[in-house]
């Protein structure tokens, strides 16, 4: 089972290459990379899948944009085809802070973003992400109620030992003694974020979209670590942020303590946040840079494109590989310091050695 | 810069879609399945305990029955020898006993034949006594028949009783 997907990510990987062939094409001679990485890393209004010469193969989303001065509007994505526009928002302009995004001009000639609930690209993405989860894990739990006894095969049992990997090896460990009552959010967070990396690798339709490599979704997941967190954090912990156990000058008359680790608890969740999304945006980045290697080479004659191909094609292959790596890696990563800081904020007070020692 | 910056309405959704799919795995996935492999784990470990402990059972009985089979084989040696040694008793006794019993069967047997020698004797001297009387009788009166015979016996007769006198 496992080999199969390895197989079909890996074969995935080879249609990337006409895709962006047809890209290249309308952008002209000339290729600009980085503009490519990001627009393929970020988000849209429509699922890009590919070009015919020069028609755009999109999904069309919904778009629902709230005005402050107009109100609410909803339409498809398909209505900016023509003219990039459609009742009064258009595409912020390249230089300016909304570049990509839907906004409206104002009176004074000003761009003025709506609230933006549109369904982009990665908001699909994960909804497709959530649907593919609650499927897999729903399927393998109506299988246990069936078989009370029995021990799953096949993928079910994959899925089930890495369930029971997942909540043995980090957050039994690391949460301490009522860690069943934070298992569920860190199996899920867990889950959520390993599939998402992984059907991030995909370039094809159901994957491709960038959601953990998004700013705003590693963000909600590390406002949700840091929720529960501080929110069930014990009597203990709130001492030890606001009364720590340090010599008496450190923390009054000026609380030097308290203010570092009031601090403390943002910058665990910030760091959470960072080190998913850059990590993944990088991957994504770097596989995507070496297939435009490819055409960049392509003005340097066949000798030189058809080695730089092949070159490209064996280094995309080994970065799929490590970025499959990579996305259990971020998951455990993610999982094991929400785990920690679970844990941490599960503090206990620490017996007097006096009562100890006699 | 766009790129570090959250968007509102994707933090929306992915909330939305997050908290979703949380309470519906905490309500109807995650518990379930860990119950069940916890479940599964500790019927694994009682298993593997009672196995263990069958097995130390089954070591103190194998060591039982070893014993038991040592005391059987120990007393079975000795029954053995003790039957030999009774056995040794009895055919030495039955030998002596034989041995005395042949002894007065021989004993009796010859008294018997003793006995019945001298009854045989007896006997055959009254026949002889009867036979030499009538052996006799029948000399004496074949000799009788002459008178001249007779006269000569009766005269030997009366010689005899008169030196016997």
């Amino acid at each position: 089972m496992k080999i199969r997907f390895f197989v079909s990510v890996l074969l995935c990987l080879f249609f990337t290459v006409p895709v962006f062939a047809e890209e290249t094409a309308e952008e002209g001679d000339k290729l600009n990379v980085s503009k490519l990485i990001f627009e393929h890393t970020g988000d849209s209004y429509e699922w890009h899948m590919f070009s015919i010469g020069e028609k755009d193969i999109a999904i069309p989303l919904p778009l629902i944009l709230i005005s402050k001065t107009t109100g609410i509007h909803a339409f498809m994505s398909s209505k900016l085809e023509e003219t990039g526009s459609f009742a009064g928002f258009t595409y912020g302009s390249e230089e300016g802070k909304y570049a990509g995004k839907m906004v409206e001009i104002n009176a004074d000639g000003e761009e003025m973003r709506p609230f933006d609930m549109s369904i982009t690209k990665n908001v699909l993405g994960i909804f497709i992400n959530c649907a593919l989860l609650l499927w897999i894990v729903l399927s393998v739990a109506r299988w246990y109620k069936k078989n009370p006894d029995g021990v799953p095969k096949g993928f079910r049992g994959i899925v089930d030992l890495l369930i029971m990997d997942v909540n043995d090896n980090i957050i039994k460990c690391c949460v301490g003694e009522n860690y069943r009552k934070f298992a569920p959010y860190l199996l899920t967070a867990f889950f959520f974020i390993f599939l998402s990396n992984i059907i991030g690798l995909v370039p094809i339709f159901p994957g491709g979209a960038n959601i953990t490599g998004n700013i705003a979704v590693t963000f909600t997941l590390a406002m949700m670590t840091f929720i529960m967190v501080n929110v069930f954090g014990t009597k203990e912990y709130w001492k030890d942020i606001l009364w720590p156990d340090v010599p008496i000058f450190l923390k009054a008359p000026a609380p030097i303590m308290p203010i570092i680790e009031l601090f403390g608890i943002f910058t665990k969740p910030f760091a959470l946040m960072v080190r998913l999304f850059a990590n993944i945006l990088a991957g994504h980045a770097i596989v995507i840079g070496l297939c435009c290697l490819v055409f960049i080479t392509a003005s340097m004659g066949a000798a030189v494109n058809g080695s730089m191909t092949f070159v490209s094609v064996l280094f995309m292959v080994f970065m799929d590989c490590l970025e499959l790596l990579v996305a259990y890696i971020q998951a455990y990563v993610f999982t094991m310091l929400s785990s920690v800081f679970i844990g941490l904020a599960q503090a206990k007070a620490i017996k007097k050695r006096l009562t100890i020692n006699n | 810069m766009s790129l570090l910056l959250p968007e509102t309405g994707l933090v929306f959704w992915m909330l939305i879609a997050f908290l979703i799919v949380f309470f519906i795995l905490a309500k109807w996935g995650w518990p379930v399945i860990t119950r069940m492999a916890e479940k599964r784990a500790n019927y694994i470990k009682d298993s593997l305990e009672s196995a263990k402990e069958t097995n130390r059972k089954l070591a103190e009985i194998k060591v039982e029955a070893k014993d038991i089979l040592d005391n059987a084989r120990e007393q079975q040696s000795k029954m053995l020898k003790e039957a030999a040694i009774s056995r040794d008793k009895i055919i030495n006794e039955a030998k002596l006993q034989a041995i005395e019993e042949s002894k007065k069967i021989v004993e009796d047997a010859g008294r018997k034949i003793q006995i019945e020698r001298e009854n045989m004797l007896s006997e055959m001297r009254v026949q002889v006594a009867d036979l030499s009387v009538s052996i006799a009788e029948k000399v004496i009166r074949h000799e009788l028949a002459k008178d001249e015979a007779q006269m000569q016996v009766i005269n030997k007769m009366l010689d005899e009783i008169k030196t016997f006198n």
